[in-house]
């Protein structure tokens, strides 16, 4: 049992959860991930590692509220257990050497961006970071970025807050501007990954994507978080828990992986409204 | 008298009604069928059936006792030998182990030694209320990674001999393949839950949600104190076919689709882990795991579930009795069939169709049996446009795994060949002193038994080696 021991609700539907896991708080870099159940009986959930605390023995994790497990695990306060905590999975982000990086975030993408441009800052990396949100109300870690970055700029869809557009407009303008970077390392949604790429592309600057399929076990048994890259012409088959979550966005096929990523749509919703109407009467 | 020359059948679920349910096929013998069984035996000098287990079971002496009525004897005789007897009684191919050395099956039918061995560990369940007792400390310690069948096998034999054993596991119950691939109504999880509480009142120490080459590296572990490492961390990722189409939603590697059953138990009725249900389904290949796979998707619901095989019935390497079982429950063969594509859905006038994606089918290729290859197989050919599409809307690829890479990557100095697999001599000792390997982490997929037989061997080369320090 893996004790939480502080939480914060970031915005209405995303909430940071600090849990004691002593050996995962030890190993864990930027870019790993880790697979919990909420509960005995629960489904297991891969969630990136949003920080640890080796001495204090606990990691953090970021959730957005989208399925049963995240609403599960959205009502677990402090002195609360979750069942299970394995870790930390996936390759580390590869950050060294690296001197001017910048770092795109979207949505609660924005909790895996966030260590990678901490850590690159850090490493003595110049960092510029463009984090977007769709309104204002769930702007996240604006603070926590403005600490490790030379320079940031926030993003909203509806202009709710700070500039108003996606992450890939002012990216494209600094670029079309002679702006250069040794890397561009993406995290969010698949769609907007995709054109982070696209527009990162004419310029030849190396892309890093993390991501985030449907996972079980987690471990390289199961396969259920493969997806194709196409290098040199050939279509790959990759798994992301072992050789992920990071891979090089221009051989990603952003489209198979968003299809893919949909299949139990209609169960998260489905999954989430039942874990909602269970709290309301537990409530009563 | 005159011996009987048919092997009592085992009894079973009626195929039409377990085709809805995941409650155990086979309900094994009763004690009267059990004595008329063990009566066929003709208790031969030279014992050939010991020589066809990998474990080397006392078989002869345990169905003696059984003659004698002496039950709790006869688990006593094959716990000398194995570690898990009601799940070796279950899920071993005895037709190709000790039932085909059997003298008696010279002339007539073998005797049925995996039913025998199945009814001597379900009386010893029920009857039996003693713990077992953890043997004084002998002051080793021994670490053993995954808690599958060889894992659970090697910390079980050596906990007996006193050492301090703990076993790394990564995922959140210990069973490996037991808990995760192998479906409940072929082995009952309360069955291995019981073998593991046994291991755990010997003293063995469990710690799942580890990792072993993340959470912690081997070489940690030899920091931590432990004087002899055992690795059985099991298959690996999953093998695909390399056809277009394998990425469409509704196409799972058997892996994934039984540990969704299995471990996760997404048969029952309000899942909190998903699985596609019903319609129709294919399932790719022809070993135990294809069988699982398919008859597990008929219980999931399917309406119609096919095997598709590139090779004959002949060459089916299935146990035997699963592909009798599949069969009488209405499961499709299509043998000499290769599939060449996944067809999917795609509406070409709405991009965000809720079915885009998903898959409609199968294109399969007929085969024909050519020149035998280099292990004496004959070669399937496809017969030039002889393609056809099987309807599906799940298709299940059971073509076997390659082994996990974790633990390779983290340990300097471990030796693999080039299937991935750890590198080992005949003690089961790896190219890393005091570190040893067995199980499907070394031959790739394989048996429960040829596992539990690696574990064995494991424990006596360690025993041998820490004993001597």
């Amino acid at each position: 049992m893996y004790r939480v021991v502080s939480r914060k609700e970031l915005n209405p539907t995303v909430t940071q959860l600090e849990i004691e896991a002593p050996l995962v708080a030890k190993k864990a870099q930027p870019g790993q991930f880790i697979i919990l159940r909420a509960n005995e009986d629960g489904e297991r959930i891969p969630l990136t590692v949003a920080g640890t605390d080796p001495e204090k023995g606990t990691v953090k994790i970021i959730f957005q509220i989208v399925g049963g497990t995240t609403e599960i695990l959205n009502h677990k306060m402090v002195g609360d257990y979750l069942a299970d905590f394995v870790g930390p999975l996936g390759v580390a982000s590869e950050i060294e050497g690296l001197k001017k990086v910048c770092v795109v975030g979207g949505g609660v993408g924005c909790a895996i961006a966030m260590p990678i441009a901490q850590a690159l800052h850090d490493n003595g990396c110049e960092v510029t970071s463009i984090i977007g949100f769709r309104s204002k109300d769930i702007v996240i870690l604006e603070d926590e970025f403005k600490a490790c970055s030379d320079k940031l700029i926030v993003m909203t869809d509806d202009g709710s807050y700070a500039r108003q557009g996606n992450v890939t407009v002012p990216l494209k303008e600094m670029l079309d501007a002679g702006e250069t970077f040794d890397e561009i390392i993406t995290i969010g949604p698949l769609i907007m990954m995709k054109f982070v790429v696209a527009t990162a592309k004419p310029f030849n600057i190396p892309c890093t994507v993390s991501m985030n399929p449907i996972m079980i076990d987690g471990t390289g048994m199961c396969g259920g978080c493969r997806l194709t890259l196409v290098q040199d012409g050939k279509r790959v088959t990759k798994f992301a828990c072992v050789d992920g979550p990071d891979f090089n966005g221009y051989e990603v096929d952003f489209d198979e992986a968003m299809s893919r990523g949909r299949m139990y749509m209609d169960y998260e919703k489905h999954a989430r409204d039942a874990a909602c109407n269970l709290f309301k009467k537990e409530a009563k | 008298m005159a011996i009987n020359p048919i092997k009592h059948e085992m009894p079973t679920q009626d195929p039409q009604v377990r085709a809805h349910n995941f409650n155990e096929v086979a309900l094994g013998y009763t004690e009267e069928i059990a004595l008329e069984e063990a009566s066929r035996c003709l208790n031969c000098v030279n014992k050939p059936c010991v020589s066809g287990c990998p474990v080397n079971v006392h078989i002869p002496e345990f169905i003696a006792k059984i003659k004698e009525k002496d039950y709790e004897g006869a688990y006593q005789e094959i716990s000398k030998s194995s570690s898990l007897p009601a799940v070796c009684g279950r899920v071993c191919p005895q037709e190709l182990q000790c039932e085909s050395k059997c003298t008696l099956g010279i002339k007539f039918q073998s005797v049925g030694i995996g039913r025998l061995e199945r009814f001597v560990a379900d009386y010893h369940n029920a009857n039996n209320t003693a713990k077992a007792v953890a043997p004084a400390s002998n002051g080793h310690k021994v670490a053993v990674v995954g808690a599958g069948p060889s894992g659970l096998t090697c910390a079980g034999d050596l906990a007996k001999k006193g050492y301090k054993v703990s076993i790394f596991e990564a995922l959140h119950t210990a069973g490996g393949v037991l808990v995760y691939g192998i479906p409940e109504f072929r082995l009952p999880k309360s069955i291995v839950a019981k073998e593991v509480d046994t291991l755990k009142q010997l003293g063995v120490d469990i710690e799942t949600n580890v990792v072993i080459g993340k959470t912690l590296t081997i070489d940690e572990l030899f920091e931590d104190g432990y004087e002899a490492v055992f690795v059985g961390s099991g298959a690996g990722l999953p093998n695909f076919m390399n056809i277009p189409g394998e990425a469409y939603k509704g196409v799972y590697s058997a892996n994934e689709f039984l540990t969704r059953s299995n471990l996760m138990k997404a048969y029952e009725a309000d899942p909190t882990t998903p699985i596609m249900k019903g319609g129709n389904v294919a399932i790719v290949g022809g070993g135990n795991v294809a069988m699982d796979a398919a008859r597990t998707a008929l219980r999931l619901g399917a309406e119609h579930v096919y095997v598709v095989y590139r090779r004959s019935l002949e060459e089916l390497p299935a146990r035997k009795e699963e592909v009798e079982h599949a069969m009488e429950e209405g499961i499709d063969f299509r043998l000499l069939n290769n599939p060449v594509e996944v067809l999917g859905y795609n509406n070409p006038d709405d991009p965000r169709d809720p079915k885009n994606g998903f898959v409609t089918g199968i294109k399969c290729i007929r085969m024909e049996l050519g020149e035998p290859d280099e292990k004496g197989r004959r070669r399937p050919v496809p017969v030039e446009g002889s393609e056809f599409v099987l309807d599906v809307d799940t298709v299940v690829i059971a073509i076997g795994t390659s082994p996990n890479p974790l633990i390779k990557n983290t340990t300097p100095g471990l030796e693999i060949n080039k299937h991935g697999g750890i590198i080992v001599n005949e003690d089961g000792l790896t190219s890393r002193d005091s570190v040893y390997a067995g199980g499907d982490a070394v031959t790739g997929a394989a048996t429960v038994i040829s596992a539990m037989g690696a574990g064995k061997l494991a424990a006596k080369s360690i025993d041998e080696a820490l004993s001597n320090k």
